[in-house]
């Protein structure tokens, strides 16, 4: 039989695929589905401390080979928001709570309240290519992203992520700056900065004008980058961008990810995207005599 | 793909004194309760249910209420927006005797299925209802198609005085019906469900939308529905398990906002 169980942190996760943040993530409801579809883990909205509405409309386009987005945060506030978390504690879904701050403080402080919400693990989004102030304003520093991730551990018990940007020319440095300051794993890569004019209207379609690449057409970048980091730091790697299949996953898993994250896909194949994927992940494994996933983490780097 | 193209408006409708109707080209197929996400420029996106099916000509038909609707009502024949879409499930118009039930700018989602019914010799009736009289729009359009059409006011400024789905509990007490149709405020569309247990009942739902393709969660309601893939149309069984329904919708951050009665 063909084990796709894993441990990252102290998180046991029934198998890989985890729910990325941004996608049907918003209510404990939706997250509840997301997990009866087969995912081992989901990944919350990025909460602040305050409510934002985001950015108007058009926020999301399908382009040819992805998606394109700028929502803007969009989100509402951390107290509103332990309703969800404590009415998803009830299930058995592992919660990964994904928390976006200015200053370290508002980490700290972010972090402190959905531990005691109940969530599971915690997601740094230091990122989000698009919201002024936040996201990856703060996760190009490596000073900040290591003291950030410093002071948020000293604080909770909970295993720390911090999501990282492709948009970025020192990621390796910027994930050693999260592994110095204790964190438990990382999370590559968010999206890429990108923008869609269209033609006949002679401007760019989203309301943000720039937003962030998301799907099939990022996946190499985002293996690139997971190998890269892989290489360098001792702590887990989560791999995210692009995966819409099993073959997908396991390349990431062969460039050093101990977990994957998946969005998109929702698009691309429905909600059961998390269980076509562990098939086909099994699939392959059984064809290729594998019994545990865990042998196959980083298999590339040899 | 879903990527609005961009189209000029052929043809612009007045309504009544704040209800407009946009007609464009859009040779996709649809059925009657799917939407569009329509684009306004340096405005908005929002989503808008087809008001017109008429072979490659759609339309849709709103009410000016805020700033994106507002820019709709003061585009004119050749200004440009953009269209994707065709979203959701739409109705299933089953039934020989078929009560629809309309309030509001609902009744612009409702006329296609109407007007389908119609054409398929299904006995039609309609509830127009709205704050007043001159609010109304469609009448004369449903009338002639074919169907019985009803009117109820508010204010009893014309035909009926009172909710439309109170009109409709009337109608559905007097006479059989097969099946019933709604759109428009949902604490209505609630009481018309809850009025009748045993007859086949189908409303669409409105929330605030963002991305219109099933990813962003923004109108995400009971077990994790989307309005936007499968909705807007839910049948009683779905709907009675929504406990949302009736009670709250979301805002654009995602808050709890609750209907008010």
């Amino acid at each position: 039989m063909v084990d796709l169980a894993i441990k990252i942190a102290s998180l046991n996760l029934g198998n890989p695929t985890i729910l990325a943040s941004g996608v049907m993530d918003e209510d404990a409801e939706s997250m509840k589905r997301v997990f009866t579809c087969g995912a081992g883990a989901v990944v919350t909205k990025s909460i602040g401390l305050k409510p934002r509405g985001g950015y108007p409309n058009p926020t999301v386009i399908e382009l040819e080979h992805g998606i394109l987005n700028a929502m803007g945060l969009p989100n509402p506030g951390i107290r509103e928001f332990g309703e969800e978390i404590k009415k998803l504690k009830r299930s058995k879904v592992p919660i990964i709570s994904s928390v976006f701050g200015s200053n370290t403080g508002e980490f700290v402080e972010l972090a402190e309240k959905m531990q005691s919400y109940g969530a599971d693990a915690i997601e740094l989004n230091m990122s989000c290519p698009h919201a002024k102030g936040y996201g990856l304003e703060i996760g190009s520093d490596p000073k900040l992203v290591k003291e950030i991730s410093y002071n948020v551990k000293k604080t909770v018990d909970n295993p720390v992520f911090v999501k990282i940007s492709p948009n970025l020319m020192n990621i390796v440095e910027i994930a050693k700056s999260a592994e110095k300051g204790n964190a438990d794993g990382i999370v590559a890569i968010n999206t890429i900065k990108a923008m869609k004019i269209d033609l006949e209207l002679k401007t760019p379609v989203l309301s943000n004008k720039i937003g962030g690449y998301s799907g099939k057409a990022i996946k190499p970048i985002g293996v690139r980058c997971v190998y890269e980091i892989s290489k360098n730091v001792d702590i887990p790697v989560i791999g995210c961008g692009g995966i819409t299949t099993g073959e997908d996953a396991l390349e990431y898993i062969m460039a050093g990810a101990s977990a994957v994250q998946i969005g998109s896909a929702i698009y691309y194949r429905g909600i059961d995207v998390f269980k076509k994927i562990c098939k086909e992940m099994k699939n392959w494994m059984q064809d290729h005599g594998y019994k545990n996933l865990t042998d196959l983490v980083g298999v590339a780097h040899k | 793909m879903n990527y609005p193209t961009v189209t000029k408006i052929t043809s612009v409708k007045t309504e009544n004194k704040d209800g407009k109707t946009l007609l464009f080209n859009f040779p996709e197929k649809m059925v009657p309760g799917q939407f569009f996400m329509i684009w306004i420029p340096g405005v908005d996106e929002i989503p808008m249910s087809v008001s017109y099916i008429d072979g490659d000509v759609k339309g849709v038909t709103f009410r000016r209420v805020g700033e994106a609707t507002d820019a709709l009502f003061k585009m004119k024949v050749d200004d440009r927006i953009g269209i994707r879409g065709p979203y959701g499930n739409g109705f299933l118009i089953d039934g020989d005797r078929i009560l629809f039930t309309g309030g509001g700018t609902g009744i612009a989602t409702l006329a296609p299925a109407v007007e389908e019914a119609v054409f398929n010799n299904l006995s039609s009736t309609v509830v127009l209802g709205v704050k007043s009289k001159d609010e109304l729009f469609f009448e004369d359009r449903l009338r002639s198609c074919g169907a019985e059409v009803y009117v109820s006011t508010d204010d009893g400024s014309k035909g009926y005085r009172g909710l439309a789905s109170d009109l409709a509990v009337e109608l559905l007490n007097k006479d059989k019906y097969d099946s019933v149709l709604t759109c428009g405020p949902e604490i209505m569309m609630k009481k018309l469900l809850d009025a009748f247990k045993d007859i086949s009942f189908q409303a669409s739902l409105e929330r605030y939308m963002k991305c219109g393709i099933g990813l962003c969660g923004q109108c995400c309601l009971g077990e994790g529905l989307r309005i936007c893939v499968e909705g807007p149309v839910f049948d009683r069984e779905t709907l009675e398990n929504i406990e949302d329904f009736g009670v709250y919708k979301r805002d654009a951050s995602g808050r709890k906002v609750l209907f008010k009665s």
